[in-house]
């Protein structure tokens, strides 16, 4: 008997100290983090128009897009497609979502799209594109716009991160805010 | 790509590197040898020793390690089951989020429990803030009671004859206050400042560049997130676990939580040759294990690189590889390396979705954790080592026709009995569980209670991938894992139960099992060692103990592999 509220205890106090005053210290570290860690949001004219590393919906023409979602960008739940490489109806997809990409672009090559355009990522929330995948849209945005092809071209390749280690990428919200301020 | 490459082996060889000194530290926690760290945590457990009436000073046997050990995992799962099922009625649940239904809530209960996290609900709508909290507290003990474990078994492995093999209490709450914690905070401070978020504001509202309206799921992910890892925990935070961009923000965050998955393991083999002075040992079990993981990683990375054939012939570029299911910030190479580090380590966090990994990539995956012994889950990683030892200490020793000894100690028929019984119980629990879906799934069963409509219903793909999805759930339960073929229906009583007694069974027995066989080893008489002694800290020994993993992990299920992973990649040819 001794025992039980020997380890009921223990569960008390352990609790208080690893689910309250530890989470609780990073509450209190977070608040001298990036916007007090609540997510970094990026605004325009003090808008919020979204969060850097959340990854939003565009399919207007005039703006680039990103890749293709499995939650449609629903930034309240987050999920893959979670199909299987060899799935006959998930390679039927990705071969429309090729069509559609040929179809609007009609200048492209198919070998010019790369593999992160007609995938879906796997959150559904992903913020960014290859560069390649951006680059192919600069003729159809600068097209929308009536800018000058080779000026939304030189915005992209200023967008392009990239690190000592790890892939290339564009963030597409951060792409697209400064494509609006282009004149 | 090369860039891709150096990343991998850079944080690889990093985290091999530290974990030296960590395992160093980790023994001299044990052994209760001073440490930097004396000052801040000796009161701090003195208190809640004091509080919870405890004398950590008190020696047990084994089978009062196995009590305590038990009776306070008893208590967690309890206070766990209630707090999920009323979770829609307490406080701290901003976004109104309902309470679980009793299947649901025994399977999640269990599965944090025991180390697993094999999530059937999806952390932004499915639990509340009060049940993370709850479910961080299990993160951390249940990679502390790992811990504890095999500190008792490192105790009794010592050459002496004794039945006194320390205190549970005293090894449990210096795991979670000197390990685990500190860690903790460290890689929490670093996903705080990168961009994960540590609010306790829920959703926000906003209105998108374009003009959609859309809520951004948040909350208190950060220190979740670190104990995920630092613990081999492997629950997400968020549905999508580490490939959402809140929880794993950038390429570093990717390293750190990388590092912070692997450390722990890393060190407790490492710790075991400081703690016996038996470095060399230890640098062979080490080698072991990492030529194991390499073999399993190497070809996973390059089918991952090279992309899905089907996908090359409609004639697109691949040049980031596979991308379905994967981020553009880690590509292939790291989702590649982490899908293998998770399987074999059991966390079972993800960066990428396995479910759309390449063939090849599946079944190293499964493989991974069909083995479950290669570094291995907090503790726990090398008490299922321990059990391939003592095999292939007595297949050896039947060899050459000595009586088998290890560390100075006879292993009769008894430990042998009993290894080969958990040996044994990893595949039946897989290969049952996963006859018994695909049964039903062959049939198209109708399955009243256990899931609404029949059972193909739960399946996301077809064919060969379709039974890969079964095989993969039930491996995960049996290795502790909890990463899962997502596309699974596997929110219903069919797979809550099935999978919540896989998880019971298979974590309890495979620490009972060493527990009993190290305390039996302990209390008999020390051999010295002589010159007809089989040597267990030479390279010979270690390539006998891969044998032994090998025929024991291929023979048992290479028939289930070729029926999945394997079956598909000749079909994707």
């Amino acid at each position: 008997m001794k025992s039980i509220f020997s380890i009921l205890k223990l569960t008390a106090v352990t609790f208080i100290l690893l689910a309250v005053i530890y989470p609780l210290a990073i509450y209190a570290i977070a608040q001298v983090a990036p916007n007090q860690g609540k997510g970094e949001t990026i605004s325009v004219k003090g808008k919020v128009v979204g969060y850097q590393k959340i990854g939003q919906k565009f399919d207007k023409s005039n703006y680039f897009w990103g890749r293709p979602s499995a939650v449609d960008y629903n930034a309240a739940g987050s999920a893959g497609s979670n199909k299987g490489p060899s799935n006959a109806e998930y390679l039927a997809l990705v071969q429309k979502r090729i069509d559609t990409l040929l179809l609007v672009h009609p200048y492209l090559k198919k070998s010019d799209i790369p593999a992160d355009m007609v995938t879906a990522s796997g959150s559904g929330l992903d913020p960014n594109v290859s560069p390649q995948g951006a680059l192919i849209q600069v003729k159809r945005v600068a097209k929308e716009r009536k800018l000058d092809e080779a000026k939304v071209k030189a915005l992209v390749e200023s967008k392009i991160n990239s690190a000592v280690v790890g892939p290339e990428t564009v963030n597409v919200l951060e792409l697209n805010v400064a494509v609006d301020s282009l004149r | 790509m090369n860039t891709e490459l150096i990343g991998v082996i850079g944080i690889f060889i990093l985290t091999i590197i530290l974990a030296i000194p960590v395992g160093k530290y980790i023994a001299k926690v044990f052994t209760g040898n001073k440490t930097l760290l004396d000052p801040i945590f000796n009161p701090i457990e003195k208190f809640i020793f004091k509080i919870s009436g405890i004398n950590p000073a008190e020696e047990m046997n084994w089978k009062q390690h196995l009590k305590a050990l038990l009776s306070i995992n008893m208590a967690w799962f309890f206070l766990c089951f209630f707090i999920l099922l009323f979770q829609g009625s307490l406080p701290l649940n901003p976004d109104n989020n309902p309470s679980m239904t009793p299947d649901l809530a025994f399977n999640t209960a269990i599965s944090f429990l025991v180390n697993c996290d094999l999530q059937h609900y999806s952390g932004e709508s499915g639990v509340s803030y009060l049940s993370q909290m709850v479910l961080m507290f299990l993160q951390f003990v249940s990679a502390g009671v790992g811990i504890a474990a095999a500190a008792m078994v490192f105790t009794a492995m010592k050459e002496r004859t004794t039945d006194k093999l320390g205190n549970f209490y005293n090894y449990f709450v210096k795991s979670c206050t000197r390990i685990l914690l500190p860690l903790s905070v460290i890689v929490a401070t670093a996903l705080v400042f990168s961009g994960t978020p540590m609010t306790f504001e829920g959703k926000d509202a906003i209105t998108t560049l374009q003009g959609d309206h859309v809520e951004v799921s948040r909350g208190p992910a950060a220190a979740f997130i670190a104990i995920k890892h630092i613990g081999t925990n492997g629950g997400g935070f968020f549905g999508a676990n580490s490939t959402h961009p809140l929880e794993n923000p950038t390429y570093f965050t990717n390293a750190v939580e990388l590092w912070a998955q692997m450390i722990v393991p890393f060190a407790m083999i490492f710790a075991l040759g400081f703690f016996l002075n038996k470095r060399k040992f230890s640098y062979i079990i080490f080698g072991v294990m990492t030529v194991g993981f390499l073999l399993l990683v190497i070809p996973t990375i390059s089918s991952e690189i090279n992309g899905n054939p089907a996908i090359a012939k409609m004639g697109i570029a691949q040049t980031t590889g596979a991308m379905e299911g994967k981020e553009v910030r880690f590509g292939p190479a790291i989702s590649g390396f982490w899908s293998i580090a998770t399987t074999v380590i059991s966390t079972g966090s993800v960066n990428s979705m396995h479910d759309s990994a390449m063939p090849i990539s599946g079944a190293m995956q499964l493989l991974a954790m069909m083995v479950n012994a290669f570094y291995g889950g907090c503790g726990v990683g090398y008490l299922n080592f321990y059990i391939f030892i003592i095999l292939a200490v007595f297949i050896s020793g039947l060899m050459v026709g000595r009586t088998p000894e290890f560390l100075g100690k006879k292993i009769e028929a008894r430990e042998v009995k009993i290894a080969a019984f958990i040996a044994i119980l990893h595949p039946l629990l897989i290969l049952a569980g996963t006859a018994l879906a695909s049964y039903f799934a062959a049939n198209d069963t109708a399955m009243g209670y256990w899931f609404s409509g029949n059972a193909t219903g739960w399946l996301n793909n077809p064919g060969n991938h379709g039974f890969s999805e079964m095989l993969y759930e039930y491996t995960s339960s049996a290795a502790n894992n909890g990463s899962g073929f997502e596309g699974l229906g596997d929110n219903n009583p069919f797979w809550n139960i099935t999978t919540g007694i896989v998880l019971l069974l298979s974590r309890f027995i495979p620490i009972i099992g060493p527990l009993a066989i190290a305390g039996l080893l302990a209390g008999k008489k020390y051999i010295p060692e002589s010159a007809g002694t089989l040597k267990t800290d030479t390279s010979i020994f270690g390539i006998m103990i891969f044998a032994v993993i090998a025929i024991i992990a291929a023979l048992s299920f290479f028939p289930a592999l070729a029926l999945g992973p394997l079956a598909e990649f000749f079909t994707l040819k």
